[in-house]
């Protein structure tokens, strides 16, 4: 596409954000065939509220771990302790040699995981660990300073995450770029798009402009399923929220289901982030990234059939 | 397009470097005093949050019989194990006194059948230790409040302070008495126990006999057991660590225990 020159698509404002574009062959002069589109694609809040969101989760994350290693068994309802029945629980035994072995219980399945979960290596030796040290924050058993530091990436979460949502909804962004349009809710379109990331296809020219079907599925589940779970049941494991907000151990099914479906949330959060970057890697990870950072992005040109 | 690659090794170069940097210096950040005064900031922001939409004092949420926990795990200290409790263990704590005393008018000291004298409350209600385990159990005992108020609390008075018959392990070695402290917000709440009995039964030395304390809103740390004296002050600094509470001091937990 020329500057200057219209395209029907594009005016129909397709791109992911509202802004100029400007072609890269400006710079290299007139007589360069045009081979590739600059768009700005990432609004400066959307981006910053990115970066700031991916710092949270991260540390909230780790530091989580921290706070589950104290007590790594998980329940469902209302109560639960060390003599109640576990769903899930990553406790060390002995084995008959005497030696440490890390155990994983998940439901009836009962897996060795020794050096990974359960019982791994801290300061050269074995030792009872849910979670290796290379996966807590602090490294080492320190209950308190996970706390702190959770509690303080929890508010900048929720706070930044409630700063998007209403820059999102006021700006256009979430009808725009994110709300599927009519023809995406159709079966065949979605069994269409499952195929074309099956086959790891990568969006060329105007179709790169816009998130795909699937993307839009995966940003909204963060946005409106994950991330508001997770806080949710966060604060159903508080017992001062619990006495303001009664109704919160009545939509879990109690405290211990909360932390439950907390620890399952993070863990769907980090298979998210793991296939958001595979997919970022896949279609050009500098590309994407730059358009994070500086909103602009370039969009490949449709090769020639 | 030359441009590309040299930006994306400096990216990368750039990236890597800070990684490294994070993963080896994330324990020395943390344990730096600057840091940890900046992550507090998360907890005061919670109390502050939390007091307002708990200033129309709700109940903690009660259950029924049948939601009982089996066991009710015994956490923290399992016996005081001291000549003066083995003492009050060996009447059936007939002679046990508690203290209430500091910024009162009536300093008193009450008996257990003193403190069974006042119409009790029962609750059955969830336990929530900082570790991340819950127990339901019912308790009873005298609402605090009621304790209190025969002591006749000056104004200046905020928190209420329990000293214990059991020491722990202090984080600069040797051992220390466990104490706990609330604030009057949650003294005067109408669940704040000084328990008696769990499940219908004396208390158990493992769960605190003769006397513990139910602050129903707050984690289990909070809930002391074994009390000997209770003293209301303005201040909690110069009580041992001033942090307000045997953890508060050695383990840097919160003196607010709300989430």
């Amino acid at each position: 596409m020329r500057p200057g020159q219209s395209h029907p698509r594009a005016e129909s404002s397709m791109s992911i954000a509202e802004g100029a574009a400007a072609t890269t062959d400006d710079q290299e002069g007139a007589a360069a065939p045009p081979k590739s589109e600059r768009i700005y694609r990432h609004a400066a809040t959307t981006r910053a509220t990115h970066w700031i969101n991916l710092v949270c989760v991260t540390v909230l994350l780790l530091s989580g771990l921290q706070i589950f290693n104290a007590h790594p068994r998980l329940y469902w309802g209302q109560y639960g302790a060390n003599s109640d029945q576990a769903l899930i629980a990553m406790e060390a035994t002995q084995d008959r040699q005497g030696r440490l072995v890390g155990i994983t219980t998940i439901g009836p399945a009962r897996l060795a995981t020794t050096g990974l979960l359960g019982a791994s290596v801290q300061d050269g030796h074995l030792v009872p660990r849910a979670f290796p040290v290379w996966l807590t924050l602090p490294s080492t058993r320190d209950l308190a300073t996970g706390r702190n530091l959770h509690f303080f990436f929890a508010w900048i979460l929720a706070i930044n995450g409630l700063a998007y949502l209403v820059f999102a909804y006021f700006s256009g962004h979430l009808r725009r770029d994110l709300y599927l349009r009519p023809e995406e809710k159709h079966l065949r379109h979605l069994l269409a798009d499952v195929w074309a990331h099956v086959k790891l296809h990568v969006p060329r020219g105007e179709e790169s402009k816009r998130y795909n079907t699937l993307q839009k599925i995966a940003y909204l589940s963060v946005i409106f399923g994950l991330l508001p779970l997770m806080v949710l049941t966060g604060m159903t494991m508080s017992p001062g929220m619990d006495a303001a907000f009664p109704f919160l151990l009545d939509v879990f099914g109690g405290r211990q289901s909360a932390r439950t479906i907390h620890f399952i949330v993070a863990w769907s959060l980090v298979l998210f982030a793991a296939v958001h970057l595979f997919e970022i890697f896949l279609v050009g990870a500098f590309n994407e990234i730059r358009a994070m950072i500086t909103g602009w992005y370039e969009v490949k040109p449709e090769k020639k059939a | 397009m030359t441009r590309f690659p040299i930006r994306r090794r400096v990216l990368l170069g750039t990236g890597a470097a800070s990684l490294g940097l994070l993963a080896s210096g994330c324990d020395s950040i943390l344990r730096a005093k600057q840091t940890r005064d900046v992550l507090k900031l998360g907890q005061a922001m919670s109390l502050g949050v939390q007091r307002a939409i708990l200033s129309s004092q709700p109940l903690a949420r009660e259950f029924l019989s049948s939601q009982l926990s089996p066991v009710f795990k015994v956490n923290g200290t399992r016996d005081p194990a001291t000549e003066e409790y083995r003492a009050l263990q060996a009447n059936n704590f007939t002679t046990y006194r508690l203290q209430v005393d500091g910024l009162v008018h009536a300093p008193k000291s009450f008996s257990l059948a003193d403190l069974q004298s006042i119409l009790p409350r029962s609750q059955i209600t969830r336990h929530d230790c900082v570790e991340g385990w819950s127990a339901i159990g019912k308790w009873t005992g005298a609402p605090l409040h009621e304790v209190l108020i025969q002591c006749a609390p000056d104004r200046s008075a905020r928190f209420a302070v329990f000293q214990c018959y059991d020491s722990l392990r202090a984080s600069r070695g040797g051992m220390t008495a466990y104490y706990e402290s609330i604030d009057l917000f949650d003294a005067y709440h109408p669940q704040t126990l000084l328990a008696y009995a769990l499940n219908d039964a004396p208390l158990s030395v493992g769960h605190g006999a003769p006397l513990r304390l139910r602050v129903e809103r707050q984690l289990g740390y909070k809930q002391a057991k074994y009390i000997k004296r209770i003293t209301l002050t303005s201040s909690l600094a110069g009580i041992y660590g001033g942090n307000g509470g045997y953890w508060e001091d050695n383990a840097g937990y919160e003196w607010y225990g709300g989430i």
